[in-house]
């Protein structure tokens, strides 16, 4: 075995070089890369899901949509509730389940890795686990309690499978104390573990 | 066969040979349909014919206690009408 070919440019620009090559030849078109790398960096994210449960917090009718047929505020609204062009993203089955203080919601694919990623980004390793995939379906309470969630004893809590088309956004409780702030000052208390049903959302400090 | 919400049902014991998407630790157990997805194509169709025809998703709350035997949780899953049968009153 010899290593007289052995690679010493960086990662970057071999990538760089190989993207140019598929665009001269004319499998890419150019920018597709970059509008590939916009939407999974940018456009999709955690962000969108704390918007939709913000809204949800401040918008009773908004809520009621969103539990009755959250599939129709996606297509009606846009992942980002701002008109983004849903077209150009991928299309998403969406039921929003909310959390009370009787019943908690917590998702997992034990199938494979099935998430919502246009509203919660690219998915959490954990998430994708063996551990998280097998365990959430049999003992949910201990493993929200190495989340850091605690819940009452009579809490019930409701685990959701994605075995299908459908994904699952948990609307996590709104903190107490958060009643003077506004809509964009929810969404930024809302993490991507609450979205899951993996955390619970704080009160700002 | 359409089931509806409320109704109890008890997901097969064996699913289609090759691709499926009927977890094994539902299979035999009985769960109540909780609500009509809609339909969606097949996927264990969709593996083997490389199309598939939409079917009824429902999805079904199995209680803890009868997939594992001990807990106080639901679990739902969306499965599709094929997975499931009738349990007779």
């Amino acid at each position: 075995m010899t290593h007289d070919h052995q690679p010493t440019a960086p990662m970057a620009r071999r990538v760089a070089a190989f993207e140019r090559l598929l665009e001269e030849r004319g499998a890419l078109e150019p920018g597709q890369v970059d509008d590939v790398e916009d939407v999974f960096c940018r456009r999709m994210g955690a962000r969108n899901g704390a918007r939709y449960v913000a809204r949800a917090w401040v918008d009773a009718d908004f809520r009621a949509r969103l539990l009755d047929d959250a599939t129709a505020v996606v297509r009606a609204e846009g992942y980002d509730l701002r008109g983004s062009t849903n077209a150009e993203l991928p299309f998403l089955e969406l039921v929003a389940v909310a959390n009370t203080e009787e019943v908690h919601n917590l998702v997992v694919c034990t199938l494979c890795s099935c998430y919502p990623v246009p509203l919660l980004g690219p998915s959490p390793r954990w998430y994708k686990s063996f551990a998280y995939r097998s365990r959430a379906v049999r003992e949910p309470r201990a493993v929200l309690a190495e989340f850091g969630v605690d819940l009452g004893p009579d809490v019930r809590i409701r685990v959701w499978d994605s075995t299908a088309d459908c994904r699952y956004l948990v609307v996590p409780r709104r903190p107490a104390g958060t009643g003077g702030l506004g809509e964009d000052e929810l969404a930024a208390l809302v993490g991507r573990d609450a979205l899951i049903g993996a955390g619970v959302v704080a009160a700002p400090l | 066969m359409n089931f509806s919400p409320g109704q109890a049902v008890r997901a097969r014991l064996h699913g289609a040979p090759g691709h499926t998407r009927l977890p094994g630790y539902v299979r035999g157990r009985p769960g109540i349909v909780h609500a009509l997805r809609g339909d969606f194509p097949f996927p264990d169709e969709g593996a083997r014919y490389g199309r598939a025809e939409p079917q009824a998703l429902y999805s079904v709350r199995f209680a803890a206690r009868d997939l594992w035997g001990s807990g106080d949780h639901d679990v739902y899953l969306d499965l599709f009408e094929s997975y499931l049968n009738e349990v007779s009153a």
